[in-house]
């Protein structure tokens, strides 16, 4: 049903379009695309022409950094452009998604190295996809102390995290990744075994 | 009386098209002729637990034909109530709610205890060991539920070794990578196994059963052992699973031993009776360990299991399973193969009318 008249009778090809374009995005489907595309084509002076320029334009100007592969505007991104985020220290996720988690917290000030996904043998992702190599290089070269993973505690997470410490194991930097456990605010009784299990483990002197 | 199933209803799977059954938590005496659907009944019990369920079936499998519209499995347990829903709609793979919300398969293993006995495992002793290992796993499955976790994990990395050793890849970081993987959840696969185990061989220890007690041990493939620690064992065998395209080594190769106790023959050079009763004694202490540890016995699924036992058999079968107070769902062709139980059971016929099976209550 997505494709051309699903959308009422006599509606032009190009509002047809743009319906079935907007519902590829993650989060809508052919009928939310359908309520959104209704929004722009009401509030056309408002909010579809500054939507579209807006497009238009990071459209031509989106980057990915050549150093840690942020989305940026230039080659460099603005966190490997700045000297004062040259702490000797990398953090290595595996999307841009995670790298605005970060950045949001403001809590990391070193820099990154985003993979932009995890091993698969499956799904014929190896390290040169995730760009691993050129981590291994930026180690080498950028004077590095540490590596964090801050990698994602599902299987094929855990096996990309081995493989980066395995890998740099001959550099003799230091490896380190994320803490599991209770959230801050959290509840113990919400927490599943696994978690519970791994923040008894790692408990600190109170 | 433990975690029993209250109602079950099904829709659209395999021969029902809309049946319901109330259940007081009494065992359950199911009989119909050949055909009615009296299987397909304790066969949906069984998909309230992880897995593929006791006919190993595929979610397309189970729809009903020829309409073929996506099935729907929906029970209620007694003390404490949940709500178990599984279903499947057109190709997509089975889904699952607890109480309302989304659920992974794992979580069922977390309400129900589940163990089932049909007729195609007659042959398990004899037959290959991967049927075996089904069984011990069910029964560690029992006992831990997380176990299930510790299998994904385990066939998930080791599905990519694979892959890794089918291409030829000889990139070793690759490789240490998945092997720690293989090796963190093979340790958790067999310490449950070994505790599984362990947990059914005491409570055959001077139990009063009419079944014989069975030694059990858990071994490698052709008799060798399974090493403790796989990560080495993994990286020394790379050359050897790459000539064979697959991983040789590991709990996935593991087998049930099992020996008749008291006359020291090894299961599957026991007499077919023989073999049955094995299995039988090894459900019934399951259960008894699970009661004792949990303070609740499993729900049990036999299928046809009244047929082949004698008369005196068949009683005690009946004795035990209501001296433990656990829920059975059993199936026979003539009611008259429950008779012992009296109205220590629950009766229901099923029979087919029209292309559709019908459950009644007797």
């Amino acid at each position: 049903m997505a494709a051309g008249g699903a959308h009422g009778g006599d509606t032009p090809r190009e509002i047809e379009a743009l319906i079935d374009l907007m519902a590829r995005l993650p989060g809508l489907g052919p009928r939310s695309a359908r309520r959104a595309v209704l929004v722009l084509l009401k509030r056309r002076g408002a909010l579809m022409a500054p939507l579209a320029q807006a497009m238009a334009q990071v459209a031509v100007s989106a980057r990915d950094c050549r150093i840690c592969g942020n989305i940026g505007t230039s080659d460099i991104c603005a966190i490997c452009a700045d000297d004062r985020r040259a702490t000797g220290e990398i953090c290595v996720v595996e999307d841009v998604a995670d790298l605005w988690a970060l950045e949001r917290a403001g809590v990391f000030r070193g820099r990154y190295h985003v993979l932009g996904g995890t091993l698969s043998a499956l799904d014929a992702v190896g390290p040169e996809e995730l760009r691993i190599p050129d981590l291994i290089e930026r180690v080498a070269t950028e004077a590095t102390r540490e590596v964090i993973l801050a990698l994602n505690a599902t299987v094929d997470g855990q096996t990309t995290a081995h493989y980066i410490a395995d890998a740099l194991a001959a550099t003799g930097v230091s490896v380190t990744s994320l803490a599991q456990g209770v959230p801050i605010g959290g509840e113990l009784d919400y927490l599943d075994d696994g978690t519970l299990g791994a923040a008894l483990r790692a408990r600190k002197s109170f | 009386m433990g975690l029993t199933i209250a109602t079950l209803t099904l829709s659209h799977f395999r021969s029902h098209r809309a049946a319901r059954m109330a259940l007081d938590g009494r065992p359950v005496a199911i009989s119909g002729p050949n055909g009615a659907g009296k299987t397909n009944i304790i066969e949906a019990v069984s998909l309230l637990s992880p897995g593929r369920g006791l006919r190993r079936a595929s979610a397309d499998e189970l729809a009903r034909r020829p309409d073929a519209i996506g099935w729907k499995i929906r029970a209620e347990t007694a003390a404490p109530l949940h709500e178990l829903e599984t279903f499947a709609e057109g190709a997509d793979s089975r889904q699952v709610r607890i109480d309302g919300k989304p659920a992974p398969q794992a979580a069922l293993g977390r309400i129900l205890r589940i163990l089932w006995l049909v007729p195609a495992m007659d042959r398990l002793w004899i037959e290959s060991a991967e049927g075996r290992r089904r069984f011990l796993d069910r029964m560690t499955l029992s006992f831990a539920p997380d176990h299930a976790d510790a299998v994904l994990a385990y066939e998930k990395a080791m599905r990519d070794r694979n892959r890794l050793l089918k291409d030829m890849v000889s990139d070793a970081h690759w490789y240490v990578a998945l092997e720690s993987q293989m090796a963190d959840a093979a340790t958790r696969i067999t310490a449950n196994r070994h505790h599984a185990l362990s947990r059914i061989a005491a409570a055959q220890q001077g139990a009063e059963t009419a079944f014989p007690a069975a030694e059990l041990a858990l071994i490698g493939p052709e008799g060798e052992d399974i090493p403790e620690d796989l990560a080495p064992a993994l990286a020394a065998n790379r050359r050897r699973d790459m000539a064979a395209g697959r991983t040789l080594l590991g709990p996935h190769r593991a087998d049930l031993a099992a020996r008749y106790a008291t006359k020291g023959v090894p299961a599957d050079q026991c007499s077919t009776g023989e073999q049955k009763a094995l299995l039988i004694s090894l459900i019934l202490a399951n259960a008894r360990a699970l009661a004792a540890d949990l303070g609740t016995p499993p729900i049990l699924l036999l299928d046809e299991v009244a047929a082949h036992l004698d008369q005196h058999r068949r009683a005690a079968l009946y004795d035990e399973i209501c001296a433990l107070g656990a829920q059975a769902l059993m199936t026979g062709t003539e009611p008259g193969l429950f008779d012992s139980l009296g109205n220590r059971a629950q009766s229901f016929a099923v029979v087919e009318e029209g292309g559709m099976s019908k459950v009644s209550e007797t």
